[in-house]
């Protein structure tokens, strides 16, 4: 399974890594570990949370020394004792969480660091505009190189991340989930870069949570569990489940466990709602026990409108009826009393609070259920914290972890614990299961349908489409802050769901399959 | 949480050993009376560094303290001299109110116009002393004006402790059970470790800052009257650049100047420690041009310690943070 090199054929990686293990203090985080890159090739690299990838990328890039082992490139041991060391080798990575700088221009963040020079060492600003712009032309960009950062939109702005990347001769290219903050139309656009790269002989190694696309641009695979390597080898030789189990160790044979719900009354209407800027003239109905996916490209208004919902931004105009009544919400606060509650789409900046106890994040909306006379009462925190962080299966050594310790997964189960502890009617998920790994996506999933089948009403942002298409009762579709469609049944499909999306009116779009 | 934990018991092992230091060469500076002493002047410290350490919690500053406490102090030295019969516990009750309406000001400024916590409190803190000038004219009060009352009630002997020492620990009792208890408490916090999550989990950061300024404004009226009093004289530059040594007692009690991170513990031990080094240095006949030199030292040393444990804590947890399951 593990030896690639005679099924490649004559190719030689251009990048290897051997026995590659390191020690942080109680966890082995790589433990001997290989992984080949190969030319012109894009390897997945593919995993759970706490497989050991992000380790893989930091030492690849010199951010980590491996304790052992060694890295190859051409055949030859090289080190990389600084992040310099890696790109003077052409190794470079664009990463999950792009660092670039708002308030400087396209070009100087492309640029920054090894800006080309003029007369007296002075940064020759036309020359370097001008090689932005080759860059950004090389990848199919319409950015202009002068504009500054912050006023693009997060598309662009991954553009110019991927720009800055290949700004270093590069001969490995690292993507550490590239497509999570992606739209569909987005990430069609980065395969094709993808291919682009490919063609000019690039090694490329994709990280991602995503199998659809996987299965679509990569050519070979790599499989890490627990720091260990499990197997290497060409896509065409496995599907899906083999990946899965190899990754889990165990088979997960049904990935949407969606059960059938007993749809009631209808619980929120919401009648006209509009904001200068973001959204306009949403209307929908939402029932007891129903989930009711929202889909949109990114920058379609979705979480915008939902942050309007409960209170964060006020709407201009338009009305919320809660159980047939009117409700004004003018704060979270008062959201969270109506029984309507938000769990975000970044769980590091919006959701948990890092550095507070696991017991404390789930408590601190509720804490006017868990003190009496104003006091906090310690015994009455750990109970609610304990009934439903068991209920989502949270694994962690104690309730009085910090947040931050955790994985992404169970920060989410955190997160949404949290909310569930103020027993809402609406639970509104954003990007629910968002850069987590397969197993807790599947628990997120269960515990969905499990809400929906006790009758709460779950209003579910997703931007993936076999999520959407898995989980939903009915889905609206929106596009440039407006509702396109509301789906349910033989409609739903991923072409009509990509159609609205994109407002492709008259020919169905090949891309959605 | 144990490293943090620990982190206050290397302050307190620090202090211990400062001690040590200063007994081979005054062993009379460590008799239990001259403890208790250091403790009584060290009592104001506390009381402010309590009040700045909430508003460090929240990601703000309160440059404003000091100044806040000298127009405070004014304020009933002026109402002394004017109602000598005038009961001190009423002067203590105005001195809260007073110190609570400027930290009050500076919150509101912070919340509701949205300015930068470090410029609302630069501009206060100028606007305050002005204050303390229009309302004397520059001139001083001072201590045959004042009533033996005045002066007198905070020197009050209970089993050895003055008065002023015993009300900085009622003050750190309240503060530890504020902190610690309520959900005002966490929600400072919550507000300062992520502001953002602590809009969607349904606080209001704003008026946590503004709550947190008028604590710290209520502390530095309650500090007012006691420095007054002790000191027995009020004039417009009383306690000048006091504000630095107050935020100083946060940071090396481990507050991050970040937001989110600080104990009522590791802020009293912030205090005690800047403490012992001023009231030590004179002792042991250092010149005053090196106690300066020495207690910025100990700030510089004590807060690289901090900073330094801080940061390797960050990276064990993102080392475990990958692994944890």
């Amino acid at each position: 399974m593990d030896d690639t090199r005679s099924k490649a054929g004559a190719e030689h990686p251009v990048l290897a890594l051997d026995g590659i293990t390191k020690t942080f203090p109680g966890v082995k985080a790589l433990d001997g570990v290989k992984l080949a890159l190969y030319p012109g090739e894009v390897t997945a690299l593919i995993g759970e949370n706490g497989a050991g990838k992000s380790t893989v990328v930091k030492t690849l890039t010199g951010i980590y020394q491996p304790d052992g082992g060694q890295i190859l490139m051409d055949g030859q041991p090289v080190a990389f004792p600084t992040a310099q060391a890696a790109q003077d080798h052409g190794v470079t990575a664009i990463h999950q969480e792009t660092v670039l700088f708002d308030e400087l221009s396209v070009a100087e963040n492309i640029f920054l660091g090894h800006a080309p020079r003029g007369r007296f060492g002075l940064i020759d600003t036309a020359a370097m505009k001008a090689r932005a712009r080759a860059l950004l032309d090389g990848i199919g960009a319409q950015i202009d190189p002068g504009v500054k950062l912050k006023d693009l939109g997060i598309a662009s702005r991954h553009l110019v991340a991927i720009a800055r990347a290949l700004s270093v001769e590069a001969r490995v290219v690292i993507m550490d989930e590239p497509t999570a903050a992606l739209s569909q139309k987005e990430i069609e656009e980065l395969y094709e870069l993808v291919d682009t790269l490919k063609a000019q002989g690039k090694a490329i190694l994709f990280i991602s949570h995503k199998f659809d696309e996987i299965f679509r641009i990569a050519d070979r695979w790599a499989v890490f569990r627990d720091g260990q390597f499990v197997g290497q080898g060409l896509m065409r030789d496995v599907d899906e489940g083999d990946l899965v189990r190899m990754m889990v160790g165990r088979s997960v044979d049904q990935i949407f466990p969606k059960r059938a719900a007993r749809i009631g009354e209808e619980v929120l209407k919401v009648v006209g709602y509009a904001h200068p800027t973001e959204f306009e003239d949403i209307n929908f109905t939402l029932r007891r026990g129903e989930i009711l996916g929202f889909y949109g490209l990114v920058g379609a208004g979705r979480s915008e409108f939902m942050q309007s919902l409960i209170g964060i931004t006020r709407p201009s105009k338009g009305a919320v009826k809660l159980d047939g009544k009117i409700k004004v919400i003018r704060s979270p606060a008062e959201a969270i009393s109506a029984g309507i509650v938000y769990v975000p789409e970044d769980r590091g900046k919006q959701g948990a609070i890092l550095d507070m106890p696991i017991f404390q994040n789930v408590t601190l909306p509720s804490l006017g259920q868990t003190s009496k006379r104003g006091f906090t009462r310690m015994a009455e925190e750990f109970a609610l914290a304990r009934h439903y962080t068991e209920r989502l299966d949270l694994r962690a050594a104690s309730l009085d972890t910090r947040v931050g310790a955790l994985s992404g997964g169970n920060q989410q189960k955190v997160v949404i614990a949290k909310w569930l502890a103020t027993q809402p009617k609406v639970i509104i998920l954003d990007e629910p299961t968002k850069g987590i790994d397969i197993g807790s996506k599947a628990a997120v999933h269960d515990f969905m349908s499990e809400l929906a089948a006790e009758g709460l009403s779950v209003i579910m942002v997703s931007s993936e489409i076999p999520e959407i298409l898995g989980m939903s009762d009915r889905v609206i579709v929106m596009r440039e802050g407006r509702i396109a469609a509301e789906l349910e049944g033989d409609a739903l499909t991923p072409e009509t769901l990509v159609r609205h999306a994109a407002g492709i009116t008259h020919t169905p779009s090949e891309a959605a399959a | 949480m144990s490293l943090l934990k620990s982190r206050e018991a290397i302050l307190g092992a620090a202090i211990v050993a400062l001690l040590v230091l200063i007994a081979t060469r005054f062993p009379a500076f460590v008799e239990p009376k001259n403890l208790l002493e250091v403790f009584n002047d060290t009592s104001p410290l506390i009381i402010l560094a309590l009040g700045q350490m909430v508003v460090i919690l929240t990601r703000c500053i309160d440059l404003s303290v000091a100044a806040n406490l000298a127009l405070t102090g004014m304020v009933c030295a002026m109402l002394n001299v004017a109602w000598p019969g005038m009961p001190i516990g009423v002067i203590m009750v105005i001195a809260l109110a007073c110190g609570a309406l400027m930290g009050a000001v500076n919150g509101l400024l912070v919340w509701k116009l949205d300015i930068p916590p470090i410029v609302v409190t630069l501009g206060t803190m100028t606007i305050y002393r002005g204050i303390i000038f229009l309302l004397s004219g520059g001139a001083w009060v001072n201590s045959h004006e004042m009533s033996r009352a005045f002066t007198g009630v905070p020197r009050t002997q209970i089993l050895g402790l003055p008065l002023l020492g015993w009300i900085a620990i009622v003050v750190a009792l309240i503060m530890a059970v504020v902190m610690s208890r309520t959900p005002m408490g966490r929600s400072f916090y919550a507000t300062g470790n992520n502001p953002h999550a602590a809009v969607y989990t349904g606080i209001d950061v704003g008026r946590s800052q503004f709550l947190a300024f008028t604590i710290s404004g209520t502390l530095a009226g309650l500090a007012g009257y006691l420095w007054i009093s002790r000191y027995a004289v009020a004039y417009v530059d009383i306690a000048g650049g006091f504000e630095l040594d107050v935020v100083a007692a946060c940071v090396i009690g481990g507050a991050s100047i970040a937001g989110g991170v600080g104990t009522v513990v590791g802020t009293i031990l912030g205090a005690l420690f800047l403490g012992v080094i001023k009231n030590a240095l004179p002792v042991i006949d250092i010149s005053p041009f090196w106690q300066m030199a020495i207690s910025g030292a100990a700030i510089l040393v004590a807060v690289t310690f901090n900073s330094r444990s801080g940061r390797a804590r960050g990276r064990v947890i993102l080392k475990s943070a990958e692994h944890a399951q």
